[in-house]
């Protein structure tokens, strides 16, 4: 079988790395800034590790804004990067266009979050899959075999019978079949990664997480690793190894995705958590939010000095106005690491947090104090 | 139960005529009660939008109420039905009785007019007497209730974020102190700190100016958390109603139970869910019976054949809930 992947790959391995990862947008430049030197850019990703192996799953979780589709695009080579470097396999790559651009598309493919409108509405669902099997060179040498590889692929979607869907337009499917079709067309190259940018957002809650088993199951099956972008971080822990957190174009938080979730570190996952919905809790958010950072998320453009959340967050130190926190072991599970200062022991004990907080509330201190945030409640 | 104020009948919604109609919503019973927040869950194309569109009469052609009743208690003065009013009647009635917060009502503001006009024109068109120097004041006060400075009034709608501008569009609806709010997924474009920031004013709002609240989403956690009832549509119809606690704690329609394990939970133990099978109903091409009985996972053999009836269920608080599923015989039809 063509599309099987190279079987006796270690689980584990690393497939693609992003070391310091950086893009930024130019402004267009107004008449008056004609004669000054400055050229000013967004500054939508900065300074992003990122690590996905075989056979896991890592969630990339943030607001919108936060940078996290730019990363995907960032890997798969859509976009190039301003600095910082991608490495396939440990071997940095930097792509343009063409028969290169062609080769890392058959290792990385990429799953977009509207399925409604990354299927060509004038052509069938055979011609979409035909055309990626194709052009990666995986349809075979007969008719019989590129029907078998088409097949083959529509029931690892679990959309079957084959048959019953290859000659259909996508407006004839719903919005979960076309985006089986979007995932099967992604296999068609027989990737090593995939890179699902909010892949189920767009699709009705009953059968997100249809999607999203299938995607596990893709997983382990072929030994994929996926990235997965999104902004639902309850959806990070059912469906994520790893978690990592993104804030204003930076990695505040990352670990795996049941230390992220159950004991979050950094204060913006805190926020986030406490903002997701949960029908456990009884409406009594007034107030709650406000000791836990207000406002909104920061300008790309002249971003915040030091930590980017430091205009919102509730524990902020002096230290934070001015220096950009480093990635600091919690210690409570190895790999589970926040880029705060709350958790560099020094700067703590000379600086107690909250003092520099927007809102300074004596409140906000007995709450940084604390490292266990369920305590808190 | 506090009283109602407002009583939807056997409400019918279909968009086009003939035999070519499409049924969006059917035989809809539902009361909204003085001060309350009620939910109404669904997943996309079950006819939720179309329920609040029909009931303040704003459908766009081909929609067409077929049926039924919608009768308003206003707060002094007798009941009307909203489906009989004159078009003089409607203009009066709406916004001033009964507004509405869109679907993605960031971008319901007009881009070339600034705050303070879009404001102001509603006082202007409700209220003709009032000055311009008290409109503006009146405008102002809003602003300021929904957490908006006022130094803000004479910006744009593109100088102002989108947590704002949705701010902003709740103060609007909020203006001329309705007694119902009508809220169309009013949070779903906005990222989940924003949401629970503007859902927290909105309690807090409601609480100081006591109107009601009909919150329509596909996000049923969050409705859980924020509404007093809920009631659950599919394929146009109302399947279940119910207080939020019991519907969460023990949901009897087995629509309702997916759609409740469709969400995965941020706390507790880590769980395997697996969403509903299938794919929603097409409305051109609806199931015979339970429209919801290709999908269950407890169909039996009456709910291919016959479409079970919105009542009460023989169940312990069965007094305070309908469901319409044949696995709970009911006690008392609705309607």
């Amino acid at each position: 079988m063509m599309l099987n992947p190279e079987t006796g790959a270690p689980a584990n391995e690393v497939v693609l790395e992003a070391i310091g990862l950086t893009k930024h947008f130019p402004v267009r430049r107004k008449l008056r800034d004609l004669f000054n030197r400055t050229h000013d850019a967004v500054h939508a990703v900065d300074d992003v590790h990122l690590t996905l192996r075989r056979g896991r799953v890592t969630a990339l979780v943030g607001e919108s804004g936060s940078g996290k589709s730019t990363v995907a695009r960032l890997l798969a080579q859509l976009y190039p990067r301003t600095a910082g470097d991608i490495q396939l396999h440990g071997q940095s790559t930097k792509v343009k266009g063409g028969r290169q651009f062609r080769q890392y598309a058959a290792r990385v493919q990429m799953i977009f979050q509207d399925p409604f409108a990354s299927l060509n509405p004038v052509h069938t669902i055979r011609y979409h899959l035909t055309r990626s099997l194709k052009i990666h060179h995986n349809a075979g040498n007969s008719a019989e075999e590129l029907e078998a590889a088409l097949n083959n692929l529509l029931t690892r979607v679990s959309l079957t019978p084959p048959e019953r869907y290859l000659d259909k337009f996508p407006h004839e499917l719903s919005g979960g079949q076309r985006q089986r079709v979007a995932i099967a067309r992604a296999l068609g190259a027989d990737p090593e990664a995939l890179l699902a940018d909010e892949p189920v957002s767009m699709l009705d809650v009953s059968i997100r997480l249809g999607v999203l088993n299938l995607l596990r199951d893709l997983k382990e099956r072929l030994n994929l690793a996926i990235l997965y972008i999104t902004h639902d971080i309850a959806s990070a822990r059912y469906f994520a190894d790893d978690t990592m957190v993104m804030y204003a174009g930076r990695m505040v938080e990352g670990g795996d995705s049941e230390s992220v979730t159950q004991s979050p570190a950094h204060p913006y996952t805190r926020l986030l958590i406490d903002s997701a919905p949960d029908p456990d809790r009884i409406a009594n958010m007034l107030g709650d939010a406000a000791d836990r950072g207000n406002g909104e998320p920061p300008s790309l453009i002249k971003p915040p000095s030091g930590c980017r959340f430091h205009p919102r967050c509730p524990m902020a130190m002096p230290r934070c106005h001015t220096d950009l926190p480093v990635r600091l072991e919690i210690g409570d599970k190895p790999g589970h690491w926040a880029a705060c200062w709350l958790y560099d022991e020094a700067t703590v004990a000379a600086q107690p947090p909250g003092s520099a907080a927007a809102g300074h509330s004596p409140e906000a201190v007995t709450v940084a104090a604390d490292a266990h945030p369920e305590e808190v409640r | 139960m506090s009283e109602p104020v407002l009583e939807i009948k056997n409400l019918n919604v279909d968009y086009g005529l003939g035999d070519q109609a499409v049924h969006a919503v059917r035989d809809v019973n539902l009361t909204l009660h003085r001060g309350e927040v009620l939910g109404l869950a669904g997943e996309s194309g079950s006819g939720k939008s179309t329920l609040a569109y029909g009931l303040t009469r704003l459908l766009a052609p081909p929609g067409v109420v077929s049926g039924g009743e919608v009768i308003y208690h206003p707060e002094k003065g007798e009941p009307y039905d909203v489906l009989g009013l004159t078009d003089k009647q409607l203009q009066a009635f709406r916004w001033a009785e009964t507004a509405i917060v869109f679907q993605g009502a960031m971008n319901s503001l007009n881009p070339v007019h600034k705050i303070s006009t879009q404001l102001t024109d509603v006082l202007a068109a409700h209220e003709p007497q009032m000055s311009a120097h008290s409109r503006n004041a009146r405008a102002r006060e809003m602003l300021k209730l929904v957490g908006i400075s006022a130094d803000r009034m004479d910006a744009y709608p593109h100088q102002l974020s989108g947590g704002m501008r949705q701010r902003v569009m709740i103060g609007m609806a909020l203006i001329l102190q309705p007694q119902v709010v009508i809220m169309d997924e009013p949070t779903t474009a906005l990222d989940v700190v924003m949401q629970r920031q503007i859902l927290g004013q909105l309690i807090e709002l409601r609480e100081r100016l006591g109107f009601s609240v009909i919150f329509i989403t596909h996000d049923l956690s969050l409705l859980v958390e924020f509404s007093n009832r809920i009631a659950i549509m599919y394929g146009g119809r109302i399947v279940e109603e119910a207080q939020a606690n019991s519907l969460y704690r023990d949901s009897l329609h087995p629509y309702s139970k997916g759609l409740l394990s469709s969400f995965p939970a941020l706390r507790g133990p880590r769980r395997e869910l697996a969403g509903i099978p299938g794919s929603p109903p097409d409305l051109k091409a609806m199931p015979t019976g339970c429209s919801f009985h290709p999908r269950c996972p407890r169909a039996f053999e009456p709910c291919a054949g016959n479409i079970p009836v919105l009542g009460n269920p023989d169940t312990p608080d069965g007094a305070n809930r309908t469901v319409a599923c044949w696995l709970h015989p009911v006690k008392q039809p609705v309607g």
